[in-house]
């Protein structure tokens, strides 16, 4: 027999009211490991926005487009290094179902832009840059769809039709790029903008953003504000701000995700520090006398503290793991569903860690009223013989 | 008390103990002195209220004295403080509680290795330790079973095996057998009687049984703070 071995006996004395407690623990794990996970993939655009780069997007509301004449004026403004233009496509495959992330963009700089987050192979770049129909693929929309080099893939838009009216665009896989960090999303395709201008029936000359790198993040603001000023009074007024601000803002539109995992899993982690740490309380009430006889036998105050908050935290971790592998579970299940609107969920080491972290909180935070009257507890009050 | 030639194994030398309750102070013991050799089988009676178990609570080092000293096997124990008195507990002093005490989510076995818990000893001296102990009162064959799988005479010898497990220099029993029919009193008093005499092991005992009480070498009386020494076979 050892210390843990108590533990375990202590917590399992009453086995319905342990299994509950870790039933409860569990729940709010998983809630909180799905959320997080969820949090997580809404905000990784911020996390592999490049310092220097920044977004001009159409005053009004980003869904409304800019005059393609922009991108030559932005391209000759003091400070930009480079700069693309990209254009919501709204695609999908087959069925309006099977929704797909498709920009239109400018090759030539779009590819040059993002080369540092992505990896396009140097003879797929070129056929993407020569080809009118070409498109480049990430490698998780490829191996979604099984889509290879060479294949030919008709994609539909919810939003544009071509010329003669059909909605579907034929385009030819030039070549499959892979993303250089781990949180740069690959799902998603690029094709020329000049195919899409020239086919479709309605916008044209019209770009969707601009995407541009300054020579230094030191002159972002003055960038900004030089391209906003040289566009204002106009019919297309712009707002630039870095692309880390855009990001967050994106993700904005589907609500402050942060604060309503703060709010949901602060709400849960409330009622269960309630009820675990009223249990434990209770628990460790009807020891009493118990742990008046442990005292007895010898068992110090610190001792008997170390043992209760072991209970505690071993409830909060038997609780706490498995909830962690279900919200894991959850999240591989709903990636595949999921990764067209929120690409990327995925209970990430940095989630375990907080988890682990609130387990250890719970078990200390339930466990320390208890182990504290443990540790004053008078033995001769105790057995009622004072 | 009368001392007796050998070094005593507990010495009280004016001891003072009270309650306080409400406004009004109480005063148990004023000036008590006692001194038990080693080797002894001493039974404590006297009427309810005069002391006799926080007596027993100030020699094991559960309460504290107000003025005085107390000496257990050589060691001022007054003067240690709550984490010192918890160590010096385990190795030197064995309770037999009234109600047994034991852990119901423990076996037999486990109660009796609680003791040990606290001692540097490895898992497998633990275990022989725990062995020799259960089978001094018989119960061998009772290692596995828990303690609602077990009489109440039963119950108690596994209390007496976690009491002398760690083979402490004292034994204190607080009516041990106040919870049990007479012929399995008379057992564990029987056994206590065989713990004293084969291992030599000192012995306090608590009782209000006048039977008990014959099964000690001498009986104390306790009355209004003070001992009254008399010969119960007489």
């Amino acid at each position: 027999m050892n210390d843990l071995l108590l533990v375990r006996k202590n917590l399992f004395r009453k086995k319905l009211r342990a299994g509950l407690m870790i039933a409860s623990i569990l729940i709010a794990f998983a809630i909180f490991g799905v959320l997080a996970a969820f949090e997580r993939a809404f905000n990784a655009g911020e996390d592999v926005a490049a310092a220097d780069r920044l977004v001009v997007v159409n005053k009004i509301n980003f869904t409304q487009p800019l005059p393609m004449a922009y991108f030559n004026r932005v391209r000759g403004i003091d400070g930009v290094r480079q700069v693309t233009h990209l254009n919501w496509f709204g695609g999908y495959f087959q069925d309006p179902k099977n929704f797909l992330l498709v920009f239109a963009v400018e090759p030539e700089t779009y590819t040059e832009l993002y080369g540092d987050d992505f990896d396009f192979p140097a003879d797929a770049r070129r056929a993407f840059i020569g080809e009118r129909t070409a498109a480049l693929v990430g490698e998780a929309m490829a191996a979604k769809w099984g889509w290879k080099v060479g294949d030919h893939v008709p994609i539909s838009s919810n939003i544009f039709s071509q010329k003669d009216g059909s909605r579907t665009w034929d385009f030819t896989i030039a070549g499959i790029f892979k993303s250089r960090g781990a949180q740069a999303n690959t799902n998603f395709m690029v094709f020329q903008y000049e195919y899409f201008n020239e086919t479709r029936s309605f916008l044209k000359d019209m770009i969707g953003w601009m995407a541009l790198q300054t020579t230094s993040p030191l002159v972002n603001d003055k960038v900004a504000k030089a391209i906003d000023q040289m566009f204002a009074n106009s019919s297309a007024e712009t707002s630039t701000d870095t692309e880390k601000a855009f990001n967050k803002a994106f993700a904005a539109q589907l609500g402050n995700i942060a604060l309503i995992v703060l709010l949901v899993v602060g709400a849960a982690f409330l009622t269960i520090l309630m009820i675990v740490g009223n249990t434990m309380v209770m628990a460790v009430r009807e020891r009493t006398r118990e742990i008046a006889v442990l005292k007895t036998l010898g068992f110090t105050g610190g001792h008997l503290l170390r043992l209760v908050l072991g209970e505690s935290v071993l409830l909060a971790l038997l609780g706490g793991l498995p909830g962690l592998a279900l919200a894991f579970l959850v999240t591989l299940l709903v990636r595949d569903q999921l990764a067209n609107f929120v690409p990327g969920i995925a209970l990430t080491p940095g989630i375990v860690l907080l988890g682990l972290v609130l387990m250890l909180g719970l078990g200390f935070a339930t466990g320390s009223v208890p182990a504290l009257n443990a540790f004053r507890l008078k033995i001769a009050v105790a057995l009622g013989r004072g | 008390m009368s001392d007796t030639a050998a070094t005593p194994v507990v010495r009280l030398l004016n001891v003072c103990k009270g309650f306080t309750k409400g406004q009004e102070t109480i005063s148990i013991f004023d000036a008590l002195n006692l001194s038990i050799p080693p080797g002894d089988f001493v039974a404590i009676m006297g009427p309810s209220g005069s002391g006799k178990t926080t007596m027993l609570n100030l020699l094991g080092g559960l309460d504290r004295v107000d003025a005085g000293e107390i000496d257990v096997a050589g060691k001022r124990i007054d003067r240690l403080s709550e984490g010192e008195l918890a160590r010096w507990r385990s190795t030197h002093i064995g309770f037999v509680f009234q109600f047994y005490n034991l852990m119901p989510m423990l076996s037999a076995a486990q109660n009796v290795e609680l003791p040990l818990l606290l001692t540097a000893l490895r898992r497998a001296e633990r275990r022989t330790r725990v062995e020799a102990a259960l089978k001094i009162v018989n119960l061998a064959d009772r290692t596995k079973h828990y303690p609602r799988e077990m009489s109440g005479g039963q119950q108690q010898r596994v209390a007496i095996a976690r009491a002398i497990v760690s083979d402490p220099t004292l034994l204190l029993c607080d009516e041990p057998t106040g919870d049990l029919d007479r012929t399995t009193a008379d057992e564990i008093l029987h056994m206590l009687q065989i713990l004293n005499r084969d291992l030599n092991k000192t012995i306090i005992m608590v009782t209000h049984d006048p039977a008990a009480a014959k099964y000690a070498a001498r009986t104390l009386h306790l009355d209004k703070g003070h001992f009254v020494e008399k010969d119960l076979a007489a």
